[in-house]
This record gives C-alpha cells, sequence and structure tokens, in this order.
C-alpha cells in the first residue's frame, strides 16, 4: 500500500507538494533571487525551507509558477533586503546580480550560483545540482526520473523535419546550439539556425527569413505597451510567409524546468498539423 | 548651370539612388533578377522581400527626404538664417515626443492617422515655441539656444516615457527616436505617413513667392503686399506635417534640412522659390544615399540613419558657425 501510494506519488510528476524532509544538515533558511532557481526551488524545497523568492517568479510575464510563487514573500535581489532575511543558503544565476553575490559572500551567506541552462543535458545537470544545495537529492531524483520518461514519450520526429525558426523582438533568433534549439529538434523540426550559420542565435534580418522560407515561424508573446523592436513581429512580409506561424510563451522555455516539455509537447502536436 | 538642368539632374541622382536602394539588402540576389521580381512577381520569397520590405523602404527614404528638404528651406528662408533646420532647433525631437507618446499610451491604436497626427501636433508646438523665442529679431545665437532646449526638454521626455512603459524593449528604443532608422518598415508605414507629409508638402510648395519677398526684409516684404501671417501660418503647418509625419515613421533625421540646402543654395543663386524644389530632391537623395550606406557598412544590423547624417551634417554646421563668426 505504502509502496503503490510512493508509486502514484513518483507518477504524478515533483513530489514538492507532499510532505518531505529535507537531509538533517540541509540549509534551513533558503532565498532565491534568480527567477529560474525561484522556481526550481518551489519545486524541489521541503515545506518551510524556501522563504523567499524573486520578485520575478510571481509576474505572469515570466513565470510558469505564479500561484506557487505567490505564497513566498518576495525579494528585489537586492543584498541588503536579502540579508536582512537571515538565509543560511542564496540560489542566484551565474551571470546575473554579480555585485549582490560577491556583497553576500564578503557577509559571509553561502551562495550557490546555477549556469542557465543550454541543453537538456543541463537541465538534468541543474535539477541534480538544486537537489543536492537543498539536500533533497531524493526528490531531484524524483522529478529527473519523471522528466526522463515525458522527455520519452515525445512523439518520435518524421523523416523529413519540416524547419522552423524562432524569430523574436528585433529579429532574434536562437541558435541550434541552445535550449531553444534543442528543444525545436525534439519537437521533429529541423532548426533553420542550422542552416543559416548561427549556432549561437543571433540577430536575424527579416528579409534572410523571408528568404529562407521556413515552414514554421515561432514568435515569443509580446509584452503590453508598444515597442518598435516587437513592431517587427507584425510585418507584412512575415505574415504573407507560406509557412505556418505559432506564439509560443517565452516563459515556458526560458529556464531549464520540467515545464518546457510543455513547449516541446505543444511544437510537436503544431506539426501534426502544420507540417505540409 | 541653368535651373531647370538642375532639377533634371537632381531628379535623375534620386532615381539612380532609388534603383541601388531597391537592390541593396541582405539576401543574395543579383540586381536584375531582384527587379524582375519586383515588377513581375513570381509568387517566391524574393518577391515577397522586393515589394514588402525593400519598396516601401525606398519609397520612405524619399517622402522623409523630400520633407526635411522642404522644411529645412522653409524654414531657413522664413527666419532668414541657415541654421533653422528641424534637427537642430528640436521640431523633430518633439515630434518623436508626440509620436512616442500616442504609441505609449495606445492612442495611436485609436484610428488609421492618430500617430502621425499626435507627431504632427509635437511639432507644431515645438516650431511654435522656436518662432515665439528666436522668430522675429533674434539672431543666430538666441536660434540655436532656443533649438537646443528644446531638444534636450523634448528628448529627455521622450526618454522618460520610454522609461515608464511596461515593455521591457521601449527603454532601448530611445536611440531608434533619436537618430532614426529606416529599417524593417512597411507598407503600413507609407500609408499612414503619406497623406499628412503631402498636405505639409503642398502648404510648403505654396510659400516660394513670400519667401522670396521675405528677403528684402520684412518691411519691405509687407510693402510689396506679402501676407506675412499667411506666409508664417503656411510654413509652421507645413514644416508640422512633413516633419512630423516623417518622425512618426522613421524617427528623428537630423541634418537633411541643413546640409541640403546649404549645399544648393549656390546652385539656384540664393533665390528662396528655387531652393525649395531643388532642396525637396535633394534631401531624397540624401536620405536614399544614407539608407543605401547603413545597409553596406553594416549589414543586417539596423545601423542608425543618424549616424551616417552626423557624419555628413557636422562639419557642415561647423563650417556655418565658422563663417558666421568671422561676419558678426
Amino acid at each position: 500500500m505504502v509502496r503503490q501510494l510512493a508509486l502514484l506519488l513518483l507518477l504524478a510528476g515533483p513530489v514538492s507538494t507532499g510532505p518531505g524532509f529535507a537531509a538533517p544538515d540541509a540549509p534551513r533558511r533558503v532565498v532565491s533571487i534568480n527567477l529560474c532557481t525561484d522556481q526550481l526551488a518551489i519545486l524541489l524545497a521541503a515545506p518551510g525551507q524556501l522563504i523567499s523568492v524573486s520578485d520575478l517568479a510571481q509576474d505572469p510575464r515570466s513565470s510558469t509558477m505564479v500561484e506557487a510563487a505567490m505564497a513566498y514573500p518576495a525579494n528585489q535581489g537586492q543584498a541588503e533586503e536579502v540579508y536582512l532575511m537571515k538565509p543560511d543558503l542564496v540560489l542566484a544565476g551565474a551571470y546575473t546580480a554579480r555585485a549582490t553575490v560577491s556583497m553576500l559572500e564578503r557577509l559571509g551567506i553561502r551562495v550557490v550560483t546555477f549556469p542557465p541552462a543550454s541543453s537538456i543535458a543541463e537541465v538534468r545537470q541543474g535539477m541534480i545540482e538544486m537537489g543536492r544545495a537543498l539536500g533533497r537529492e531524493a526528490a531531484a531524483q524524483a522529478m529527473l526520473e519523471a522528466f526522463d520518461a515525458r522527455l520519452e514519450r515525445l512523439p518520435p520526429a518524421p523523416s523529413q523535419r519540416p524547419t522552423a525558426a524562432t524569430f523574436a523582438a528585433n529579429g532574434y533568433a536562437s541558435g541550434s546550439r541552445s535550449l531553444a534549439g534543442e528543444i525545436i529538434e525534439r519537437a521533429g523540426y529541423h532548426h533553420l539556425a542550422e542552416d543559416l550559420g548561427m549556432p549561437m542565435g543571433g540577430f536575424l534580418p527579416l528579409e534572410a527569413l523571408i528568404m529562407a522560407d521556413p515552414d514554421l515561424v515561432i514568435a515569443g508573446d509580446p509584452y503590453p505597451g508598444a515597442s518598435r523592436a516587437e513592431e517587427v513581429l507584425h510585418h507584412p512580409a512575415l505574415a504573407a510567409l507560406t509557412g505556418g506561424q505559432t506564439v509560443l510563451e517565452e516563459n515556458d522555455w526560458v529556464c531549464g524546468l520540467p515545464a518546457l516539455l510543455d513547449a516541446t509537447e505543444r511544437l510537436a502536436a503544431t506539426r501534426k498539423w502544420g507540417a505540409p | 548651370m541653368s535651373f531647370a538642368r538642375l532639377l533634371t539632374l537632381l531628379a535623375v541622382l534620386v532615381a539612380l539612388l532609388f534603383l541601388v536602394s531597391l537592390v541593396t539588402g541582405v539576401a543574395a540576389a543579383g540586381p536584375g533578377e531582384s527587379l524582375r521580381a519586383l515588377v513581375f512577381g513570381d509568387g517566391g520569397p524574393l518577391t515577397l522581400v522586393m515589394r514588402e520590405i525593400r519598396l516601401p523602404r525606398a519609397l520612405l527614404a524619399v517622402m522623409v527626404g523630400v520633407s526635411l528638404g522642404l522644411s529645412g528651406a522653409a524654414m531657413q528662408g522664413l527666419l532668414r538664417n541657415p541654421l533653422a533646420e528641424p534637427g537642430l532647433i528640436g521640431v523633430s525631437a518633439s515630434a518623436a515626443l508626440g509620436a512616442v507618446l500616442a504609441l505609449q499610451t495606445g492612442f495611436a491604436a485609436a484610428f488609421t492617422l492618430a500617430l502621425p497626427f499626435s507627431a504632427l501636433a509635437g511639432a507644431l508646438a515645438g516650431v511654435l515655441l522656436i518662432l515665439l523665442l528666436a522668430g522675429r529679431s533674434g539672431g543666430a545665437l538666441a536660434l540655436i539656444l532656443a533649438g537646443v532646449a528644446l531638444s534636450a526638454l523634448a528628448a529627455a521626455m521622450t526618454s522618460l516615457v520610454l522609461n515608464l512603459s511596461p515593455n521591457p524593449f521601449a527603454a532601448n528604443e530611445i536611440v531608434f527616436w533619436m537618430m532614426g532608422s529606416l529599417a524593417d518598415r512597411s507598407f503600413a508605414h507609407v500609408w499612414i505617413a503619406l497623406p499628412i507629409m503631402a498636405a505639409g508638402w503642398l502648404a510648403l510648395a505654396r510659400t516660394g513667392r513670400g519667401l522670396e519677398a521675405l528677403t528684402l526684409g520684412e518691411d519691405a516684404a509687407a510693402a510689396m503686399g506679402t501676407d506675412l501671417r499667411r506666409l508664417r501660418l503656411l510654413v509652421v503647418t507645413g514644416v508640422a506635417a512633413s516633419v512630423g509625419a516623417a518622425t512618426a515613421v522613421a524617427g528623428a533625421v537630423g541634418f537633411v534640412g541643413l546640409v541640403v540646402p546649404h549645399l544648393l543654395r549656390g546652385a539656384v543663386g540664393g533665390r528662396p522659390s528655387r531652393l525649395l524644389p531643388a532642396a525637396a530632391l535633394g534631401g531624397a537623395a540624401l536620405v536614399l544615399a544614407a539608407d543605401i550606406g547603413v545597409r553596406v557598412i553594416l549589414p543586417g544590423r539596423d545601423l542608425k540613419l543618424g549616424v551616417l547624417m552626423a557624419l555628413v551634417g557636422a562639419p557642415v554646421f561647423l563650417h556655418l558657425i565658422w563663417r558666421m563668426r568671422g561676419q558678426t
């Protein structure tokens, strides 16, 4: 009976909502100041272990877990306010808030930084490392197994892959050697950036995109308020392309979270009707 | 050179640059192939690029150039001061403020021409302020000081509005509104700008005789039967409409109205009525050339028009200041 319950919990996905216990020497007051570590920590932390997340995690424009994040007090990622929360562990991104991180370290607080995931392998690595930092290795292992199982269940790629390109504000296109690139490949598409020699991504002139004529253009979700940077996404030439277009909410796949599989599954589903 | 020959020469230059502009871009296709795709259309991507990206871009370059060239010539005639240029004296910056306010408040989406009208309102406020501060008797110094103040104020307000926007990209667009660009514009921009610009051109085209009389001084012009109030009204509304509409779609492009009349004034014998059409064509040629330049220097990277304009315009500006220093 207990085994069956455990199995059910495992199948239900991450076990964060259920009761759980951190290892005895695990940190007890954890503050996260980065959108991606926020969400991973919410999924993995034991009840009461995480005491604050960044305000971005509560912003529906960037976070996939607004409701869960609302349960925590928000911080703005300033060293001063984080220090006053008396954390014994701070979770931060590797390239953001460098000044804050070094200040906290000078004040004697343990900081663990996580690089942004640029591949599925790094997403898996991030889950393991977060489990280790929080003393929640078992929960991380369960999340990893559920993630792998879902990855396994993705529909197989067709022999003739349709081409897809991302096209965001200012004409920014993700590269094939990026998390977005790997998600596109896993969803059964061929990444246009590979043909154009942009493995690391970059600014793609609208003309070059039109000439390449991809089967699918994946645009980001526009922000409120006007910007000329996003105006290019409404250019008539883009609408006149022969291929399909889809809008993908960017918060699904900016972070190395299980939620990126939602984006992958939606993309794969688009292929069923969208492929020529 | 006769006046007719000068105009023909300028028109040929504009036509040539227009063709070069059409065949300049990152898409790898020969000029002949590109133009065939433009005219006959094969339904392929090249036709799409030519008709929806390159053609509106080249047309906008001509329209913006005509607007700025005409406005520079007319304002210089009215104020009898070769430094009166929409970009330098803050009229373009005020137009940009009007456009940014309309875009960020959502008013731009209220009706089709809301964006250029808002830029027109901004430009109008700018021109009126300049006339008030440095119009009648003010010399070059008063004009430039008033222009610097107005430019700084309008630019600061524009930056403030863009920084307050909920859109994270908006703050990066300060540089577009200050320096101008024609990258990735579409026919939608041509259609919203054209009616207001054309109205401005018509108003400015009717100022030739009045400006001619004004070269003799205000009293003499009035004695010759020139209605000075009507002349002022025509110049103010014409400049506001053409600069406003140009700025709404291309940002503030500076120096065109300074460089072009300066280069052509000698060729037309210093006559304002002849300078107007020549400056219109010259402006079109200069903006087309600059827009070709930004695409050749940094393909696909949206180098701003203002960068090239300042490279050409600043030396002309300094030269004018130098000459004036000698006079006073």
